[in-house]
């Protein structure tokens, strides 16, 4: 018998061409929790989908047991006790939670007949034993995204791995869920299950690792002994650097009121919404995962209609039918998924920044290449975008390149309000400074900013007053003086009919 | 574990009634059969509802693997060359080997359903074709194999012998063989699709991908399989068709292929995969089946019964597709 | 977004801090994608096999009259090619050629001048294309379940019309649309027709904001949404001019014909569809031009004409032009998987080609084992 359950060695493996992971190596003992870290980016998932049988590796060896395995698929792993929760929801939206729970091993008769009855009796045993109490015949589609990530939980639990891989599980999850979370790993972590746990917060995983592992850009770091690491350490070992001043706030001097919302409705979204949003102001907007603050957006921003509730914008009460509107009257919104909403991958930089002003590089509806190459390029520039050159595919960038892609199209509108969701979700740390000074370089300028983010320190870092959401409801309304990551996690966790509402 | 609740719980009788799928198109057709019923009630002889099973016994059989293409979220347009080709081939081998046993006919019409059903599994899974390119290209060399095979002739009822015709007429029970048939392979399929893993497979892979693959589900083999299953319903339906029409011509269910698709999507079939069950194909057929023969009965000149019948198709599909959209919230994976 | 997150590194530590200057200059040769020069040679193949074949292809008369056979499918191409680059399919456009073509003839029939009951065919196959479009985009069902049920109905709506009559004796002027030659030369007047608007639509596609929209629908729908693309007006109008097209291309064929049956043009939509495709229209979305779009026409125009020299059935024709299809995706896709990644041969994957192989194989044998008495006794 081997030392480890689990043993990586010199694991390399391209895309396309690109290094995602170069020469890596990993190892787990049974019984304990192994935590994987890195930016976003640096490989830690490609890595968990190389143990778990989804990519295969270009090149190293895998060790179960002290035995060499190759996995060429999902089934194969899973057949030597590995389970995963990737960070991706992977449900099936029209199956309903009992059977997401047992997809693909349905409980089944000697016959081979499917055995709904046990398949309902043992989904209820496992989510009582989670603590949760779910509609079991409800369809994936209709759960809230904290339940969707409880029925992805029980279902890797189902498996009784020996091995589980846990991808940001709490992501979505309120304290009170990922503190039962925590018990369920440790007694799992008791039984001999051993885990490999991803989390970028931090704090979580000197709560509950044994062991971390440190990835950068696909290379492997190091590996050490929890006790023995600091806060500071970790994040010098992700980053390579040390990083003085994430948030470079400087307090600016709001000035009038450029937007007003007022009781905001839509049924089963949001509810009775409103804030005001000053000129040369961040006004950061808090709350998980779920809590409705997108929709808010998108409904400021005239994608989906509201049922009831006003818009002003410059004291001028606007029905914002559509996002054409919102452009006109000088609202850009930046959205949250950026492979979804944001940007084309396939269409070249000039034609993504171009678009939303496309019609003035036309006339008659005839496009002025050369106008329209022009402005890009400047916008692009001033932006700071690396690229070879201008015409090249929007695919072929980084995340934070194509973030950048993304501001300097919205930028080109010349808003006057500008909502950005989730700013610098997956982007390394460098670009992410670059896009706080550009915040606080606009804010100072005179541009009001909403800025949604579940990333707490980034709230609490970039805003000049907060509003926190919860289940589509605000739920307070903080300074800046008086906001901190305990106040604000509580109005964005707390039961509406327990807590003090504003 | 405190979860999470919507902010406005929708709950209404009406909307949770609406999601029993079937519910609509039931009403629907019971509302039809009751209007259609009541004007002539010759359309409730047991000879006229004998003629409506009959009529839509293969159009079910086929509409059924289409489903089951459909959930795994692709399409299948060659099931009508399939039908002709093989139609033609079965007719062509027993005109000249007139007595040999049918139900090896019937078996010969099941396995070259599934090479050409494997045709197509091939293209979409190894050459990675999208399935509506696919099988719009086999389409196309399917139906011209029918041509190239019998030189353009066709295969008249004198040359088949009387129990080759049997095969779909002979009434050993009440009903005809031909809507036996329909009725087996409609449990077949219901209990694969409902009581098997590798069914349950099948809304998994059409409906998330990637969440299939990596559950440990070998999606790929899952649509090679869907395809070859189709290609064998095609093959049985091609028998049948020649067995009852008495004839294999080279324009055999020509454009047959939407015909099964609309019956699928009136059954409450997704067209983006994931969703669809077998009584609602049946019922779905039976609608399309009892319209062409109401519309027959009821003496609507025959010229308008194609609008007629195309007009009630459209809105059955918009309409199923509404209820459901209002009856389900949608989420964002 | 896997992919696309991971391609980091490699390709930014190359690229400069900004970027200074835009891309050099292309000239239009080397805008051409592979696809268009694997056309261009696939056409050039064909007409030097057909030459050689038959000393009929290469006759100035033959070549105008086969020419114009292919322009009614042409037509609809070009509306369709603008719908699938959106992402969208319309599978009613050959109903639709018929219902307008069979309205036309039922007024034709009860008396009315024949030019005015075209512009009247003109403007209800508009109306079709615009229900088609309005449904699509209001009431957001999916394209392909739409027209399947107008597909149905508007076939049967043109047999509701004529029923078992046909309209025939069109004047003489009228004839002219799809047989008539233009003045002083071989040109028929409806390829010049459609030359015009094939690149009257090139330039839509690739020169306009309106064509740009399309791209992006089609790419990424939520992001031209996000952007205050009007998509919901911009589906509603290619719904409407694929549905005029289909009218147009209706007005030709009867003329062509100099008859309409309420069958006319039937089973075309998969032609047209395939056509588009073949021009290297990605199925998907987001990728097309429309000089692939003309090229395949003119490929599929050219085997087509080829082999109706040498005696081919028309539907026999229809297996190359389906394994046309199939292959032009399939092998450019086969050619990377290969070179993509390496090949795992294990002793399952080669019993199962080996069990494929010779399931083939046996459907072949008995194929033309069992053709051979069928095709003795003609």
């Amino acid at each position: 018998m081997s030392e480890y359950i689990l043993e990586l060695k010199n694991i390399t493996k391209r895309f396309s061409g690109v290094e995602v992971l170069h020469q890596v190596s990993f190892t787990l003992r049974s019984g304990e929790v192994h935590a994987l870290l890195g930016e976003n980016g640096a490989g830690k998932s490609t890595l968990i989908k190389v143990v778990s049988g989804v990519h295969q590796p270009d090149s190293g060896e895998i060790f179960v047991d002290g035995k060499q395995v190759r996995f060429s698929d999902a089934l194969d792993a899973r057949e030597a006790g590995i389970a995963a929760i990737y960070q991706e929801l992977s449900l099936f939206p029209d199956l309903d939670v009992a059977e997401n729970i047992f997809v693909g091993r349905q409980p089944t008769t000697l016959g081979g007949r499917i055995d709904w009855h046990k398949l309902y009796s043992e989904s209820e045993k496992l989510l009582s034993s989670l603590g949760v109490h779910l509609d079991l015949k409800k369809k994936a589609r209709n759960l809230s995204i904290a339940q969707q990530q409880m029925v992805e939980i029980a279902r890797a639990f189902s498996i009784n791995a020996r091995i589980l891989i846990m991808d940001e599980p709490t992501s979505s999850l309120t304290l009170n869920e990922v503190a039962d979370l925590f018990r369920l790993v440790r007694r799992l972590r008791e039984e001999g299950t051993a885990i490999i746990f991803i989390s970028h917060r931090i704090e979580e995983l000197f709560e509950l690792a044994d062991r971390v592992t440190v990835l950068r850009d696909g290379s492997y770091i190091d590996t050490r002994p929890l006790i023995k690491v600091s806060r500071d350490d970790l994040i010098r070992m992700m980053v390579g650097r040390t990083i003085s001043n994430l948030y470079p706030k400087q307090a600016g001097q709001p000035g009038e009121t450029v937007l007003k919302v007022e009781s905001l409705c839509r049924p089963g979204e949001f509810e009775n919404v409103s804030f005001e949003l000053r000129k040369g102001e961040i006004l950061g907007m808090a709350g998980l995962i779920g809590a409705g603050r997108t929709e808010v957006a998108r409904a400021i921003f005239g994608v989906e209609p509201v049922s009831s509730g006003t818009i002003q914008v410059r004291g001028q009460k606007e029905a914002i039918s559509s996002p054409e509107k919102a452009i006109r009257l000088g609202i850009a919104y930046v959205p949250e998924d950026r492979q979804i909403h944001g940007i084309i991958p396939p269409m070249n930089l000039v034609a993504n920044i171009s678009l939303p002003l496309l019609k003035e590089y036309a006339v008659a509806g005839w496009l002025n290449g050369k106008v329209e190459r022009s402005t890009s390029l400047l916008a692009a520039q001033q932006m700071e975008v690396r690229a070879n050159n201008i015409l090249q595919k929007a695919r072929e960038l980084s995340g934070g390149n194509q973030q950048k892609v993304l501001l300097a199209k919205w930028l080109a509108t010349k808003p006057s309000i500008l909502i950005l969701d989730e700013p610098t979700r997956g982007i390394d740390v460098g670009t992410k400074a670059a896009v706080h000074s550009l915040m606080n370089k606009l804010a100072m300028e005179g541009m009001a900013i909403l800025m949604i983010s579940s990333e707490l320190p980034e709230i609490l870092g970039m805003s000049d007053r907060i509003l926190v959401m919860r289940e589509g409801r605000v739920t307070a309304l903080l300074s800046r003086q008086e906001a901190s990551q305990e106040k604000i996690l509580h109005f964005a966790t707390q039961t509406i009919n327990t807590g003090n509402v504003i | 574990m405190t979860v999470q609740t919507p902010a406005v719980p929708r709950s209404n009788w009406l909307f949770n009634l609406a999601r029993i799928r079937e519910l609509g198109l039931s009403v629907f057709i019971i509302v039809l059969i009751a209007a259609v019923g009541l004007r002539t009630p010759n359309f409730l002889s047991v000879n006229n509802i004998q003629l409506i099973l009959l009529n839509i016994s293969i159009l079910a059989i086929v509409a059924l693997a289409q489903t089951m293409v459909i959930i795994s979220k692709g399409i299948d347009l060659s099931v009508a060359s399939m039908i002709g080709l093989v139609a033609m081939m079965v007719s062509s081998f027993v005109k000249v080997h007139p007595t040999i046993p049918m139900f090896s006919a019937v078996l010969l019409g099941l396995a070259l359903g599934a090479v050409l059903g494997m045709g197509n599994s091939l293209i979409i899974t190894y050459g990675k074709v999208p399935p509506i390119i696919a099988t719009l290209g086999t389409l196309s060399i399917y139906r011209g194999l029918v041509f190239f095979y019998s030189s353009g002739t066709w295969i008249n009822s004198y040359e088949l012998p009387e129990s080759f015709k049997m095969v779909s007429k002979g009434t050993p029970l009440v009903l005809p063989n031909m809507v036996l048939i329909a009725i087996v392979v409609a449990v077949i399929v219901y209990y694969f699709l409902n009581y098997t893993r590798t069914g349950r497979d099948i809304y998994a892979v059409g409906g998330n991908h990637e969440a299939a693959k990596v559950s440990g589900i070998r999606t790929q083999r899952i649509i090679f399989m869907v395809y070859i299953l189709t290609g064998i319903a095609a093959g049985l339906a091609g028998v049948l068709w020649a067995s009852r029409y008495e004839s294999a011509q080279t324009n055999t269910a020509l454009g047959f292929e939407l015909e099964t698709v609309a019956a699928a999507v009136v059954g409450g079939v997704s067209i983006s995969g994931g969703i669809g069950r077998v009584p609602g194909v049946l019922l779905g057929a039976l609608l399309l089946g009892i319209i062409e023969n109401a519309l027959t009965i009821v003496g609507i000149s025959p010229f308008w019964q194609l609008a007629a019948q195309g007009f009630l198709i459209l809105i059955a599909v918009i309409s199923d597709n509404l209820i459901q959209r209002r009856a389900q919230r949608t989420i964002k994976i | 977004m896997k992919e696309s997150t991971v391609l980091t590194s490699a390709a930014e530590s190359r690229a400069p801090i900004t970027i200074n200057e835009f891309a050099p200059r292309r000239s239009f040769l080397e805008k051409f994608r592979r696809w268009e020069w694997m056309m261009v040679a696939l056409v050039v193949a064909v007409i030097i096999l057909n030459s050689r074949i038959s000393p009929y292809f290469l006759n100035a008369q033959n070549l105008s009259r086969a020419s114009s056979d292919f322009m009614e499918l042409g037509l609809m191409m070009l509306p369709m090619t603008f719908i699938i680059i959106t992402g969208n399919i319309d599978l009613s456009v050959a109903s639709n050629l018929g219902m307008s073509a069979s309205f036309m003839g039922l007024l034709y029939n009860a008396g009315v001048n024949i030019w005015i009951a075209a512009l009247c065919a003109l403007i209800l196959g508009s109306l079709g294309g615009l229900l088609n479009g309005f449904i699509v985009a209001r009431v957001k069902l999916p394209a392909l379940v739409v027209t399947l049920g107008t597909y149905a109905f508007y076939r049967g709506v043109a047999y509701g019309f004529l029923g078992d009559l046909a309209a025939t004796n069109y004047p003489k002027s009228y004839l002219y649309l799809g047989q008539g030659l233009l003045p002083g030369t071989l040109i028929p007047f409806s390829v010049g027709l459609f030359v015009i608007l094939a690149i009257v639509f090139g330039l839509v596609l690739h020169k306009t904001t309106f064509g740009r929209y399309l791209f992006v629908i089609g790419n990424n729908q939520d992001v031209a949404i996000y952007s205050g693309v009007p998509v919901e007006r911009i589906k509603i109008i290619i719904f409407t001019l694929s549905g005029f097209m289909s009218a147009l291309a209706g007005l030709i064929l009867a003329s062509r014909f100099g008859s309409t049956r309420p069958d006319i043009g039937t089973g075309l939509e998969l032609a047209v569809i395939t056509a588009a495709v073949l021009g290297g229209v990605d199925i998907n979305g987001g990728i097309g031009s429309m000089l692939g779009a003309v090229l395949s026409l003119t490929l599929i125009g050219l085997i087509r004409f080829g082999m109706g020299l040498v005696n081919i059935q028309g539907q026999v024709q229809g297996i190359v032009i389906g394994l046309l299809l199939v292959c032009a995706i399939l092998f450019p896709n086969l050619a990377g998987q290969a070179s993509g990644r390496n090949i795992r041969v294990d002793r399952r994957s080669v019993l199962s080609a080996l069990g494929v192989i010779i399931l083939l194989a046996i459907f072949i044998y008995f194929f033309f084992w069992s053709r051979a008495p069928i095709i003795a006794s003609i």
